[in-house]
């Protein structure tokens, strides 16, 4: 095995062992990055000096004994929908193109605290808005394992970078499954940890009730390891719980038992693919060899999930997304004829096709006349769905099943069809708008030789439960041990 | 309705007051007025991609003593709702505010109108975040507009009051009392120079006809600058329209809402525009922030922090201290201040009538004078209770004892020094009075004889000869007095 492909956990020995240097490291990635990203086009932007920069100083410290965080010299690549302090934010939006953040995010700060070296920032579907990183501004990104396809997305970037061992970690963030499903066709390990775990302060907002920040990594403790330091009460952001952060990595090994896994019918329905169902049956099988009980659970209102989200979000997405006005930062249009006309003409050319269709939907669904049917009715079925899981994991520890319907798809395919692409979060989004945890895991692979992902889903703030349920699986199979060849 | 009205006024008050915080409402910037532009400022409050609203507070422990106050009933849950427009002093291009479940509802304000108590009903009170200010181009030559966002995040109680104002002085009088009431709970300053205090007004009126009335179309009128604009305001838009409907005959419904801009330099309201529709602002919860749970504890607590208020004082000046209620009302509507001190010369003095006389006269007209408050008076209580006690045992007449007064501001001596100065520390015996009063009697027989057939002039004679006999230093009430009781004695 390459440097580069090696798991977090595994460079944290060589690193503490004194096998290699922080800095060593740091170049070794900085090589992959220009070696495969001009293929991939993971990044959209690299901080080379200031990564070398930081390594250094933490090869320093550790050189003088110093006390090091938890993340000592492991590069970290950001969605570039997280504010640096200093380095531009983009969101993949033309209208943010040249924006560039006096402050970090609260992610930001928890890993700088640590002593991650970040590396870049990554591409994502515009403000992410989407599942296949194809409604970036900017670029394009491909899937490491065939470069004809799509990472997902929107934080296609953050999982295509980690797949294609460009960097061991990235951090992403999860409006109706932006972490899980391109973890899931990128073959690596995606957490959406519950809503209020991660603070939000300084993620830009698409639906600010539906956004998580959550990490990306080859392997379960990777992610882990990641939510020890990401995870935590903020309180600039006051949806944050302040609940205790459990050290995730220490009972990582030790298996969840009596263990009942939850089956939905609801996630094995038409459109699911036979080759990715096939891969979560087995998956089932594993469990039910380590001694868990697999039980059926029902979701009835799962069918409804879509479109809720699809109100909800959309609704926030209008609000959030109205101070991107070319009034006080951004991108302003070059010409107009008096303000209502500045506003039109930078909003028309700083937003991008699908960042417009979901500002329309939402600016509707919350108008006079229609606010009640729409808006407020999705309101009621969030409920129902959050209900629904409440009797669930009343029967289950986790719920389990596909993270996606379908394996990669080819770039352009679904970019016609807005409706296709919105059904490709079908599984995913539920977990959103319930605020619950949720994971995806590598569980195989098609014939053709793309990525499987497995979800679990757990109860708010079971995350350490989740994490060793998930590290169970882990440690039956070598799938998370896959690398692609670029 | 007015006598002289052919009309009854309907007026209902929009007011905003900013809160008295150091911080605004979702961030830790300063709310301090008067800062060089934009200086007030954080990524919160310029709405930065990635922020998010923390409540303060403090703004709403302001806001709810403020309801409290206002005798209005308190949520036990409240949350936040974020209104949609587009302007570019609001950075997020929405407001902070709240839509359906403000913290507080109903409540009313008690003023004193010359025809007695009249309570002024509320519908809401509910807190939001101001935005910032507009700077436009005022040299014709097309230049930008700037904005200036300082005030951005400010909070904003809004108090909506019901319809229930029935002449433009009673729109005056109730801002009035909202005022003192709000700086005396130190919940807002209310300078409407600074903008700390805006009303928006809603007018019609409603005119007899056989057994009822018709109501004219309900105008809005903005840009009111001081409670005497609005008081102006009202009774040129009362009459506007019942002029216009004398003309039109256009009643309430038939057509759209307008809003009008008061015109302070020509005192004219001008209608701007007829809303076809309400503007639709999209309202929905705020999602970044958490509901609001205010329990009874919370509640009991804020309440034990609410000092005696305006109207509770008024009533208390009447009953503790035997005042008229003209005299209460003056007293107390200066101020927390002024009515401390009255008390203080009251108690001092045990004569609360002079120490009322004093302070709504004299102190009220220096105060007048010199556009100075009750902090800046020269005469400390203690100073003022000290002529009032020197005035009594000296006999001082009222006139005397004003100059006195004067003096004791001039050169800032005590009133005995002065009145020593002046030489009135003479005090007469009401026998030795008596005494040069029948003098004076029997010395001016045709003064008597006149007085006696009702020439109420030939007094002045009579209590002159005495003044002259003590170089002025008899107490010419006490005189007068005795001259009509040894009249009364001693029959013609």
């Amino acid at each position: 095995m390459e440097l580069i492909e090696h798991s977090a956990r595994d460079l944290l020995g060589l690193l503490d062992r004194g096998e290699i240097t922080c800095e060593e490291l740091t170049t070794a990635y900085l090589e992959a990055i220009r070696q495969r990203d001009t293929k991939v086009q993971a990044f959209v932007s690299v901080q080379a000096a200031d990564a070398l920069e930081q390594a250094r100083r933490v090869d320093e410290k550790r050189r003088r004994g110093q006390p090091l965080g938890k993340l000592a010299g492991l590069p970290v690549a950001i969605k570039d929908v997280l504010c640096t302090q200093g380095v531009p934010t983009t969101c993949c939006s033309k209208i943010l193109q040249n924006f560039i953040p006096p402050y970090d995010a609260h992610v930001i700060e928890r890993l700088k605290q640590e002593d991650a070296v970040l590396i870049g920032k990554t591409n994502m579907d515009e403000f992410a808005m989407g599942s296949s990183t194809e409604n970036s501004a900017f670029q394009i990104t491909r899937n490491p394992w065939d470069l004809e396809r799509t990472p997902g997305g929107s934080s296609g970037g953050s999982a295509a970078a980690v797949a294609a061992c460009e960097v061991p970690l990235s951090i992403g963030s999860d409006t109706g499954g932006s972490i899980r499903q391109p973890a899931s066709l990128c073959g690596i390990v995606g957490l959406k940890p519950t809503y209020g775990r991660v603070s939000r302060y300084g993620l830009v907002a698409f639906a600010s009730s539906l956004d998580q920040v959550g990490p990306f990594g080859h392997e379960v403790y990777d992610v882990a390891l990641l939510m020890e330091v990401i995870a935590g009460h903020d309180k600039r952001d006051s949806t944050s719980v302040p609940e205790p952060v459990p050290p995730y990595r220490e009972k990582l090994e030790e298996p969840v038992r009596p263990l009942t896994i939850g089956v939905a019918c609801e996630y094995f329905g038409e459109g699911l693919d036979a080759e990715v169902e096939r891969a979560v049956r087995e998956a089932l099988e594993v469990y039910r060899r380590l001694g868990a009980t697999v039980r059926d659970v029902s979701l009835p209102h799962s069918k409804y999930a879509v479109a809720t989200y699809y109100i909800v979000a959309t609704a926030e997405a209008s609000s959030n997304l109205a101070r991107y006005d070319g009034v006080h930062y951004g991108y302003r249009a070059k010409k107009f004829d008096n303000m209502i006309h500045m506003y039109s003409r930078t909003r028309g050319e700083g937003f991008g096709p699908e960042v417009k269709r979901r500002i329309m939907l939402g600016t509707y669904v919350l108008s006079r006349g229609y606010y009640e049917a729409y808006y407020l009715k999705a309101l009621k079925v969030r409920r129902l769905i959050k209900e629904d899981f409440d009797k669930a994991f009343a029967e289950c520890d986790v719920i389990a099943g596909p993270t996606s319907p379908t394996p990669a798809f080819k770039i352009g395919e679904r970019v016609a069809d807005p409706l296709a692409m919105y059904l490709s979060d079908i599984y995913t989004i539920s977990c959103n708008l319930a605020g619950i945890a949720g994971i995806s895991i590598p569980c195989g692979f098609t014939k053709s030789g793309l990525p499987i992902g497995l979800q679990l889903l757990a109860p708010p703030f079971a995350e350490e439960k989740l994490l060793r349920i998930a590290r169970m699986y882990e440690r039956e199979t070598d799938w998370h041990q896959q690398r692609p060849r670029l | 309705m007015s006598a002289e009205l052919p009309y009854r006024v309907v007026i209902g008050l929009e007011v905003h007051v900013q809160l008295l915080t150091e911080t605004k409402l979702f961030c830790g910037c300063s709310t301090k007025f008067g800062l060089p532009p934009n200086s007030a400022t954080c990524p919160v409050c310029i709405g930065m991609p990635g922020v998010l609203p923390v409540m303060n507070r403090r703004a709403f422990e302001l806001a709810l003593k403020a309801a409290l106050a206002l005798n209005a009933d308190i949520a036990p849950f409240t949350k936040w709702d974020r209104k949609n427009y587009y302007y570019p002093d609001l950075p997020k291009n929405y407001q902070i505010s709240q839509y359906d479940l403000p913290f507080s509802r109903n409540g009313w304000l008690e003023i004193p109108t010359a025809q007695g108590k009249k309570k002024v009903r509320l519908i809401r009170v509910h807190l939001e975040e101001d935005a910032g200010k507009m700077l436009h181009d005022e040299t014709g030559m097309g230049r930008d507009s700037l904005v200036d966002l300082n005030r951005a995040g400010t909070p904003l109680l809004e108090i909506v009051t019901r319809p229930d104002m029935n002449s433009p002085e009673e729109a005056r009088l109730f801002l009035e009392e909202l005022r003192l009431l709000l700086r005396e709970l130190k919940v807002s300053d209310c300078e409407m120079q600074e903008g700390s205090l805006r009303v928006d007004a809603n007018i019609n009126i409603h005119i007899p006809q056989g057994d009822g009335y018709v109501a004219t179309p309900i105008v809005e009128v903005k840009n009111l600058n001081s409670f005497r604009s609005v008081e102006r305001a009202m009774a040129y838009e009362a009459q506007r329209q019942y002029e216009e409907f004398r003309r039109t005959g256009k009643k309430l419904g038939e057509v759209p809402k307008a809003t009008a801009g008061w015109d302070e330099d020509h005192g004219v309201t001008v209608v701007q525009r007829r809303k076809e529709e309400a503007s639709d602002y999209r309202y929905f919860p705020e999602p970044d922030l958490v509901p609001v749970l205010v329990d009874q504890a919370w509640l009991e607590r804020i309440r034990a922090e609410l000092p005696e208020l305006p109207s509770v004082r008024r009533e208390r000046f009447q009953t503790q201290y035997q005042l008229s209620a003209y005299d209460a009302g003056v007293i107390v509507s200066q101020g927390l201040a002024f009515a401390d001190y009255f008390e203080k010369v009251a108690q001092l003095t045990g004569d609360a009538k002079a120490a009322a006389n004093w302070c709504t006269n004299q102190v009220l007209q220096v105060l007048n004078e010199r556009k100075i408050t009750i902090e800046s008076f020269p005469l400390p209580a203690e100073s003022l209770a000290d002529l009032i006690r020197k005035q009594r045992q000296y006999n001082v007449n009222p006139q005397r004892a004003r100059e006195v007064f004067a003096e004791m501001l001039k050169s800032g001596e005590a009133a005995e020094t002065i009145i020593r100065r002046l030489g009135l520390d003479v005090s007469f015996s009401t026998e030795q009075l008596r005494e040069l009063v029948r003098k004076s009697l029997a010395s001016q027989p045709k003064a008597v004889a006149d007085l006696r057939a009702g020439k109420a002039k030939a007094m002045d004679a009579l209590v002159g000869q005495v003044m002259r006999e003590t170089r002025g230093k008899a107490p010419a009430d006490e005189v007068r007095r005795l001259i009509q009781e040894e009249l009364a004695q001693t029959p013609a």
